[in-house]
């Protein structure tokens, strides 16, 4: 993809003396990471459909600081943290919209009493609402009709009990929704949280990731839909120690969107 | 008529009653070993949380068949023990039966009662089919090898003979057969009985009746050394649990001050403390290495955990082979408090340095790393019990204090220091993507 696509910055929001309706908060996996940021990509292109007053915070960003925090280092995530909120109260920042569950959490859950207070929303949840708002459609396009399993991101299910809003957007991409063994409460990890993604996983005899995999494997999708870069990674990778890459898709809920209307 | 079976059924009582207070004092003085924490909030939704959770089993019934068990258990339980009401009568006045005057409602009572008690004795034949038989993999985990183990089953054990000894005892109640009140199951166990005088049919009644009402005084004195006091503790503990959206973990107060030090120009790092400002004793350590260093609630969370068991298959470490068990987090801090509680008692209210602490001696760094932080072991709990706090503080400990995380880590925390991405990447790309 060398398609240019216009991404406003918050700066330049500010330099023309106008604030946009929402930040997006593209996190480090969607910045740099190359497989998240097609997902980044593909959410700014239903941004775009949507006609979102929408814009970035760019080379300001910076890491949330939730890997720091669930690897223990409190110090270095509240530096991160105050950091980012003196950044965001700077620009008046009142909605955030993340692809990233981990970023949605730590915005939505942590920062309020650092002094970050703000309507934090995980894309998904942003996506249905522009739906129901009827500034979004969805069609099926060339998912209707294709298994779909969804693998529910720990800190979007569990630790923020949002299990139907990526869930009502596959459902309206007339693809028939699968639930696999473990799923929404009982979900079980892809093994990347906890800041698990940046070292080797401790000795067993497994990774946790295949046994996610082999979750979803069971029930015979075409897609394992995803809602999390990091899921998005160990799923992949997952689907490709089982040797199945050329029977199943790993893809975002913003790509099947996305996708579905070619856009 | 002597009273010296009154009197002898007085010392027994208290004397029973009077252990279990010592120990339950014992178990609130080591409960507040634990650092302070606020839990003053939302008064409505933690009464919501008990009557739902612990009175209301909500949790239990997420596995089916053991939470049907259990709740019959649990009902029978509570129940079954009006009748101890009776006996504690009986036995200080010398009375046999004193509420069988009610009439047909005692007949119902009792009724009610037989049924429960059989019921009961059902369900823990199951339990101890599923635990022995069965093997169900969660209760032959390694944590539970040894003391667990049997722990469990003597459980098991002193709830089927409490059962069977209050069958018997209306079973060879003459007087209460013959009245045909109540009796809706001992009227099938007294024919086996049949065979006997009126004495020794009174013996073997007496000796039920005794065996039975010392067998609750054993059993409640047995629950401080046992995973049996989430019978008790299971109230508090879903009062108290948390009621915060579970992906959100504490701000540590006091890195909160330092990084305002930190990032404030007007601070004077040298001022001397404000009059009476006693935090800084408090701060001297980040994370928990030891129980002390743990909030109360998490050692609460620690005398509440009965061993389930269902956190640990849950896990996803655990699934995979890892060493983690989030049941033995708990269990190790049940035992580990234990320990610094004897250690107090022996030196006269003060705790003297043993040279051990939870951290290392009874939880190993692998185990504290293996966690994907993910929840699953706070979500099954039935009780609300918390282990992933505990891995948290103590890899706060690991890192703050010890600077002992696994070099990937390490590496990790040195990007988002140095470019606010735990990768190595340069802030100033941030934004490149967009024109990729």
């Amino acid at each position: 993809m060398s398609e240019l696509i216009k991404v406003p910055t918050m700066a330049e929001y500010m330099a023309q003396g106008k604030q946009p309706d929402v930040l997006f908060w593209v996190g480090c996996a969607g910045s740099f990471d190359d497989r998240a940021k097609k997902i980044t990509k593909a959410f700014v292109k239903l941004l775009h459909k949507a006609q979102v007053d929408f814009a970035v915070l760019g080379t300001e960003e910076s890491c949330t600081g939730d890997p720091a925090k669930r690897a223990g280092n409190e110090f270095l995530f509240q530096m991160q943290a105050v950091t980012n909120i003196e950044v965001l109260n700077a620009y008046e920042v009142k909605k955030i919209v993340t692809a990233c569950p981990h970023c949605f959490n730590t915005i939505k859950n942590e920062y309020p009493e650092l002094g970050g207070n703000y309507e934090v929303m995980h894309h998904t949840q942003f996506l249905k609402s522009l739906l129901e708002e009827g500034k979004l459609t969805i069609e099926g396009g060339k998912f209707k009709g294709k298994r779909i399993t969804f693998h529910d991101p720990c800190y979007l299910g569990r630790a923020n009990n949002v299990y139907e809003a990526p869930r009502d957007l596959i459902r309206k991409l007339e693809a028939e929704l699968v639930e696999m063994k473990n799923c929404k409460s009982k979900g079980l990890c892809c093994g990347a949280g906890g800041a698990q993604m940046f070292k080797d996983a401790e000795k067993g005899d497994k990774e946790v990731n295949v046994e996610r995999t082999e979750q979803a494997i069971e029930v015979k999708p075409d897609i394992i839909a995803a809602g999390c870069p990091f899921c998005n990674t160990m799923m992949t990778d997952g689907v490709k120690a089982k040797d199945k890459e050329s029977e199943v898709d790993v893809m975002d809920i913003a790509e099947l969107i996305a996708n579905a209307q070619d856009l | 008529m002597s009273i010296i079976p009154n009197i002898l059924f007085a010392i027994i009582l208290i004397a029973g009653i009077g252990y279990f207070a010592t120990n339950v004092k014992k178990l609130v003085r080591n409960i507040k070993l634990g650092r302070d924490v606020d839990v003053s909030d939302n008064t409505s939704l933690r009464w919501k949380n008990m009557s739902m959770i612990a009175l209301g089993q909500s949790k239990m019934v997420r596995r089916p068949i053991a939470g049907f068990l259990h709740i019959i258990v649990y009902v029978g339980f509570v129940i079954i023990n009006i009748e101890v009401v009776e006996i504690i009568i009986d036995g200080l006045f010398g009375t046999h039966r004193i509420f069988s005057g009610m009439g047909s409602l005692y007949g119902v009572l009792i009724g009610a009662f037989e049924i429960l008690a059989l019921l009961v004795f059902v369900s823990v034949i199951l339990f101890w089919t599923r635990r022995n038989v069965i093997k169900l993999k969660r209760f032959w985990k390694s944590e539970m090898k040894g003391w667990p183990k049997s722990d469990g089953n003597i459980i098991l054990y002193f709830e089927m003979v409490l059962m069977t000894l209050f069958l018997v005892m209306n079973a060879t109640d003459v007087h209460f057969q013959a009245i045909d009140n109540g009796n809706v199951i001992s009227q099938y166990i007294a024919p086996l009985f049949s065979g006997l005088t009126e004495s020794t049919l009174h013996i073997i009644e007496r000796g039920a009746w005794w065996l039975h009402i010392v067998g609750i005084l054993i059993f409640l004195n047995y629950l401080y050394f046992s995973k049996h006091l989430h019978i008790l503790l299971a109230f508090p503990n879903t009062y108290y649990g948390s009621v915060k959206p579970k992906g959100e973990l504490d701000n540590l107060k006091a890195v909160t001050k330092e990084v305002q030090m930190m990032m404030d120009p007007n601070v004077d790092p040298f001022a001397a403390p404000a009059e009476g400002d006693s935090t800084e004793e408090e701060v001297a350590k980040f994370g928990a290495s030891d129980v002390q260093d743990l909030n109360w609630v998490q050692l609460l969370n620690a005398y509440t955990c009965t061993e389930c068991g269902r956190c640990t298959s849950e896990c996803p470490a655990n699934q995979t082979g890892k060493k983690l068990s989030p049941r033995k987090i708990m269990m190790d801090t049940r035992d580990r408090l234990e320990e610094v509680g004897k250690n107090i008692d022996a030196n006269n209210g003060v705790f003297n340095d043993d040279g051990k602490q939870l951290l290392g001696d009874y939880i190993t760094n692998e185990e504290l790393w293996a966690c994907t932080s993910c929840n699953a072991c706070v979500e099954a709990c039935p009780v609300s019990i918390n282990p992933l706090s505990i891995i948290i503080d103590m890899r706060r400990y690991l890192v703050m204090e010890e600077s002992a995380a696994p070099t990937e880590l390490n590496n990790m925390m040195t990007n988002i220091e140095n470019n606010g991405a735990p990768w190595p990447y340069n802030q100033m790309d941030r934004l490149n993507w967009k024109d990729e």
